[in-house]
């Protein structure tokens, strides 16, 4: 996907273009020209009348759908990290999040939920084919409208992991746990050992 | 150091082939000027033009020593009609004004041309640099965008949100000659400042980058929190702005926080936009009031924690988030910035290089007509 989009942008001519007619994955061209936030703009033009009133974030994004009556048969999954969005509005049967108290399952109609993730292991259920994602640690939310968010600081595809190294870093990290003398280098120990433990299951459970 | 005094030319009277002239002066100008041999103006050829080009570049005291002095003598610098000015001045100069004189004037205008010609040079250079690096962030700016929606989607967007603590974290460049971007940054923290203080309200700056820095100190001194400088030394990524954000939430006390920075639309557009993001005390109270994050509650908390230390993290990965995005957007606006100045930049040099151009080909014709007039007015003496 980030291949996609750079090729994209490599094809573009450096001079000005103004409008955008590729469709990109969150693609923020101003959608909502209307004024947004109307007290805040209020409040803006009382005290500085001059200048105009800066835009916020809520005029950059397509709004949600409402809460559908009926339960919808499909959950659409948003999955982004800072450098890259894997997944953005992808229509999917079923998610399983690694939340901090276990690995959480997301259908289509869940409760809304905020949840906190730890290291471990994405899938993704889309009929018959699972995608799965180590990633680190992060945010979930699931919308009434079924909508899911994942928010993730790093995301590796797993068929990418090799399962030698992560034992040679499980290793490495447990002897470091137990030499380590300050608190400093035994949290820094201790979160090397959660994430490799953490790949190790993912990668044989 | 020049002799104070009026500057004499001394000249032999009679013109002819093997005479020369001599143009000597009392002054340090009789370093820098040739004499010129006469039978090579007398082939009144591009020889001439050969001369002119032959003559030793003027010295900025010589150039200042001229201004103050040759005003009288030198009407020929940067006037639109030189020459009627040489044909006004000519009786009474006839004496004073100089070969070497008319050198100096061209010798100006050339060197004045090379110095334009380098600032083109230079300028579309840096436009070619600003284009390949703006290339380069640009990718990562994109994709960084779907970071902050999922926030903005659960908590809504609350700019005209009404909090005793307010701290306004300015983003702007650290170097300069990028158009008006950090100035437009800077007004819209003060403006955002104005709204925000009041009496029971306290509004405080945290600034990143030098020109924001440098405009903000000038009258906003005691409400700057904290400043960070040189974010762009190394590559731009997750983690150094993480741990920038780290260090704001631990130092600054915090109800609300309003980042500024320029959204960039295309390379000659750049929207001023400001995120709000809440601490969770006021997320919770925001959220019993009702409004736009009402629904808040109706969200079950999936966390070991309690629901307070979930809305903590989750307001500072909030704030991470929205800063990373933020600061890549600034980077890519201040290239675009930079790259259209710097394009405006080389057109005005360019502009200003076709009217040296013409000025220079002016004086240099109306020299070489001076020049020939005297010859053949001096010849003519002779020979009537």
């Amino acid at each position: 996907m980030i291949r996609q989009v750079a090729s994209r942008f490599l094809t573009r001519p450096t001079a000005a273009a103004a409008v955008v007619t590729i469709r990109r994955p969150f693609s923020t061209e101003v959608t909502d020209s209307s004024s947004g936030d109307t007290a805040f703009v209020e409040a803006w033009k009382k005290v500085v009348p001059n200048i105009d009133p800066p835009r916020t974030p809520s005029q950059y994004m397509q709004p949600r759908p409402p809460t559908p009556s009926t339960l919808p048969t499909k959950l659409t999954v948003n999955f982004v990290l800072p450098y890259a969005s894997e997944l953005s509005g992808k229509e999917v049967d079923m998610v399983i999040v690694p939340a901090t108290t276990g690995q959480m399952g997301i259908l289509p109609g869940h409760v809304p939920t905020i949840a906190e993730l730890k290291p471990g292991l994405l899938s993704v259920h889309e009929g018959n084919e699972v995608k799965k994602y180590f990633i680190s640690s992060g945010f979930a939310f699931v919308h009434p409208n079924s909508y899911a968010d994942i928010l993730a600081v790093e995301a590796v595809p797993l068929d990418k992991v090799d399962p030698a190294e992560v034992q040679a870093g499980l290793n490495k990290f447990t002897q470091k746990l137990s030499s380590a003398s300050t608190e400093l280098e035994k949290a820094e120990a201790q979160i090397g050992v959660d994430v490799h433990s953490a790949l190790n299951f993912a990668l044989t459970g | 150091p020049l002799k104070s005094g009026p500057i004499s030319f001394t000249r032999k009277v009679g013109v002819g082939p093997s005479d020369h002239i001599n143009v000597g002066c009392e002054c340090d100008y009789q370093r820098y000027f040739k004499a010129f041999e006469l039978q090579q103006i007398d082939q009144k050829s591009p020889k001439l033009t050969l001369l002119f080009r032959n003559t030793k570049p003027v010295t900025p005291m010589a150039m200042a020593a001229l201004r103050r002095e040759g005003r009288r003598f030198v009407p020929l610098v940067s006037s639109p009609r030189p020459i009627n000015a040489i044909q006004s001045t000519l009786a009474p100069a006839e004496e004073q004004v100089g070969l070497g004189v008319r050198s100096i004037s061209t010798q100006i205008v050339r060197n004045r041309m090379k110095s334009v010609k380098n600032i083109q040079k230079i300028t579309k250079a840096m436009k070619m640099v600003a284009a390949s690096k703006l290339r380069a962030i640009q990718v990562r700016a994109e994709n960084s965008r779907g970071l902050w929606q999922p926030f903005t989607a659960l908590l809504g967007d609350t700019p005209s949100v009404s909090v005793k603590k307010n701290v306004i974290v300015t983003i702007s460049s650290d170097k300069g000659l990028c158009g008006g971007i950090n100035s437009t940054s800077v007004k819209i923290s003060r403006a955002l400042h104005k709204i925000n203080s009041g009496p029971d309200a306290e509004c405080k700056y945290v600034v990143l980058g030098e020109k924001a820095k440098a405009q903000l100190i000038r009258d906003s001194k005691k409400h700057i929190e904290l400043t960070m400088t040189e974010l762009q030394k190394n590559f731009l990524n997750y983690t150094q702005v993480s741990v920038i954000a780290d260090d704001i939430l631990k130092n600054v006390e915090y109800d609300a926080l309003r980042i500024v920075f320029n959204k960039f639309q295309s390379v000659v557009s750049f929207l001023p936009t400001t995120a709000t993001v809440l601490s969770p005390e006021v997320v919770e109270r925001e959220s019993e009031a009702g409004g736009k994050i009402g629904s808040l509650d109706s969200y079950e908390i999936e966390g070991g924690e309690t629901k307070s230390e979930v809305l903590q993290n989750l307001s500072e990965f909030q704030f991470s988030c929205v800063m990373f995005n933020g600061v890549l957007e600034n980077a890519c606006s201040e290239q675009g910035a930079r790259m259209s100045a710097m394009d405006s930049s080389s057109r005005n040099a360019g502009d200003m290089l076709d009217r040296l151009t013409l000025t220079y080909n002016r004086t240099r014709q109306a020299s070489i007509t001076t020049e020939l007039t005297e010859i053949i007015s001096g010849a003519s003496a002779l020979e009537g």
